[in-house]
């Protein structure tokens, strides 16, 4: 199986935002990978090994990204963990929207014909959750969003995508090739099923560690370099900023003397009850 | 001059980081408690690399470099010095044996230290009258009279690392007894070899997550390929091995000190007396500071030894520079910390107790501090002086 995953670098959501006249800054700021990025990186990685027979490989993962030179480290940290080449879109994050992800996207997928694009469900800086289902339908391709468990079916021609709904978990059977966004619980133990790796075989919970053979393995795996002209796409926004602004400071609290006290305040002030 | 870190250097660093905050920072506390010996997590660090940071790949290793190395050193010593001394020992043990053993010996030990097989290597160099002074060692090693080949060695050893766990031993023991210094080999041993017994552990008073016991030989038969290097070479390997370790225990001191530092930060800005933080007092923020300055000195005199090594420069001197001021810096750091949390500092409630603990060793092992500043000063005045005078260093 061959799979794409798309990765952005955000900032590091544990670091405070800073602020800077009507823009935020970025200047201090500490770039992470998306985490539901990772997250897809792995799931790809386990859908393309053998897990019960030393992680042999058995497939080909392809990662990508948009962005400066800078940003390109994100893919550095995917090779590491397993993936096999990398495709680095140049790019600025104040030219992009998930419209015009989606775009470049399709041209990569129509380059690389991959029989599964994997992405996070959203990016946990902006939370657009768009640019999957956008891909999706500029390829006119099956979809399955918020994955928390996936099987490889029909002989690798469908997966079963399993998606926590608010009653419980959906199965979904996709035929392949498709989008599927990968949602937290995708790197649950057993939650991907490839069909050649032991159904009964754990994974340590989470994104795998880049180990140190795979960091410096990385190095020597191709990057391949593509511009906007290159893949034919002309970005237009269609996402305006029209104003950034920090939430307003918390006010200070107050100590209520008596429970009475605490009902009439939420009743005649905060009016929620 | 270039202080940035390769990609591939801050990408180890991080897997350091991530592992040590999401495996062994959960156990740590508990492990130091119990003392139960990390073998697990020693088998998930053979996993990721960091058994041997800096050996071949083509024996196992990450061939990641000697700067790497310290970085993850660091890592894992800010949230676990037990599991880090293990883990430099290891590290050591698969560098010299890669560096001084024949091609079957390489090929028959390193890759086995780097995976976690061995679980951890371990050093026999002191004995209870022959710490600082090696050359006062016992331990012999004379030609086995039952058989054309091979060695019996005889003796004690002292304060050996993992030396119950461990699945190769690197022993000193004195082929030529006469001959002092230079009547020393080194051989290797492999755990479970009739004739080595462990003692009973030592009770520190810190790193009680690692294992500490005496080493007993009494007839313990080696054969001839178990000699690393050469006859009489055993003091030269040693201080081969242990210049590149003082690189890993000046790393493992800042990764304690460092850990003191950032939790007398936190603990000084959430305090609150006297109607507002501790870190709001200017008392505080200067202890904080010089801290900070003299950790980031170290971190300094750290790397440019590994920088050194990695490029095959002379680096005796700076590893030892960089081992002492390390050790003494985090030693301070720690007893800052525990100032600055105050009662609570002295309870185990908070982890600087156990970070002070773990620190006073660091200017004991490897070289204590009186050892490096004799390392050091033989260098200055030795016959360094007059190349360095000429390489302006």
């Amino acid at each position: 199986m061959k799979i794409l995953v798309s990765l952005k670098r955000i900032p590091d959501p544990e670091q405070k935002t800073r602020f800077k006249g009507n823009a935020i800054d970025f200047s201090g700021t500490n770039w992470v990978p998306n985490q539901f990025d990772e997250y897809a990186v792995e799931t790809a990685l386990r859908l393309t090994e053998n897990a019960s027979a030393g992680n042999a490989r058995d497939g080909e993962v392809v990662v990508t990204t948009i962005g400066t030179a800078d940003a390109g480290k994100v893919l550095s940290s995917a090779l590491a963990m397993g993936a096999d080449r990398a495709i680095h879109v140049d790019g600025a994050d104040e030219n992009l929207d998930a419209d015009i992800v989606a775009q470049v996207m399709k041209k990569l997928v129509e380059a690389e014909k991959p029989d599964l694009v994997l992405m996070g469900k959203l990016a946990a800086d902006s939370e657009g959750n768009q640019a999957g289902q956008l891909l999706a339908g500029y390829l006119n391709w099956p979809q399955a969003t918020f994955a928390a468990g996936i099987e490889v079916v029909d002989g690798g021609k469908a997966l079963l995508v399993h998606r926590e709904v608010d009653s419980g978990v959906e199965t979904k059977k996709v035929p392949l090739p498709a989008v599927v966004t990968v949602d937290l619980r995708i790197v649950a133990p057993q939650a991907v099923k490839n069909g050649k790796t032991a159904a009964t075989h754990a994974y340590a919970e989470g994104p795998r560690y880049a180990s140190l053979k795979g960091i410096m393995a990385a190095k020597k795996k191709p990057t391949a370099k593509k511009t906007f002209a290159e893949l034919g796409v002309t970005p237009a926004l269609r996402v305006k900023t029209v104003a950034v602004e920090a939430p307003p400071a918390r006010k200070a609290g107050i100590k209520v003397g008596s429970v009475e006290e605490l009902v009439a305040k939420l009743h005649n002030e905060a009016k929620v009850l | 001059m270039d202080f940035t870190l390769t990609d591939e250097q801050k990408l180890v660093a991080q897997t350091a980081r991530d592992f040590a905050t999401r495996v062994l920072a959960p156990k740590a506390a508990a492990r130091d408690r119990s003392g139960e010996f990390p073998e697990a997590e020693l088998h998930a660090l053979g996993d990721l690399g960091l058994l041997g940071v800096n050996v071949p790949e083509a024996l196992g290793g990450a061939e990641a470099g000697v700067i790497a190395y310290s970085l993850a050193m660091q890592e894992i010593a800010r949230v676990d010095a037990s599991v880090s001394v293990a883990m430099a020992v290891t590290n050591m043990v698969g560098e010299v044996v890669t560096r001084f053993g024949s091609d079957e010996q390489k090929r028959t030990h390193v890759p086995r230290l780097t995976s976690g097989e061995y679980v951890a290597g371990a050093f026999a160099l002191s004995e209870p009258q022959a710490g600082s002074d090696p050359a006062a060692m016992l331990t012999t090693a004379r030609r086995d009279p039952e058989r054309s080949d091979g060695y019996v060695i005889d003796g004690a050893k002292q304060w050996i690392t993992s030396g119950d766990r461990a699945g190769l031993i690197v022993v000193w023991a004195k082929t030529d007894p006469k001959a002092g210094g230079k009547g020393i080999s080194a051989f290797l041993v492999r755990r479970g070899t009739p004739g080595m017994t462990t003692g009973r552990h030592e009770e520190k008073m810190g790193l009680r997550g690692s294992t500490t016991v005496p080493l007993v030989f009494d007839g313990c038969r080696v054969g001839a390929d178990a000699l690393l290097g050469k006859e009489g070479e055993g003091l030269k390997i040693a201080l081969a091995a242990l210049d590149g370790g003082r690189i890993g225990i000046a790393s493992q001191a800042l990764g304690v000190g460092t850990a003191a530092l950032e939790a007398a930060m936190a603990y000084a800005k959430q305090r609150v007396q006297f109607g507002r933080p501790l870190a709001a007092n200017q008392a505080i923020q200067f202890r904080l500071a010089d801290v900070a300055t003299e950790l980031s000195a170290a971190r300094l005199l750290a790397l440019r030894a590994a920088w050194r090594k990695e490029r095959g420069e002379p680096f005796t001197r700076e590893a030892s520079m960089a081992k002492l001021y390390a050790s003494e810096a985090a030693g301070r750091a720690c007893d800052a910390a525990v100032q600055i949390h105050g009662g609570y500092g002295y309870t185990r409630e908070f982890p600087v107790e156990r970070f002070m603990r773990d620190a006073r060793v660091q200017r004991i092992y490897e070289g204590t501090s009186e050892v490096q500043r004799i390392v050091i000063a033989r260098d200055l005045l030795g016959a360094a002086q007059q190349r360095d005078a000429q390489a302006g260093r």
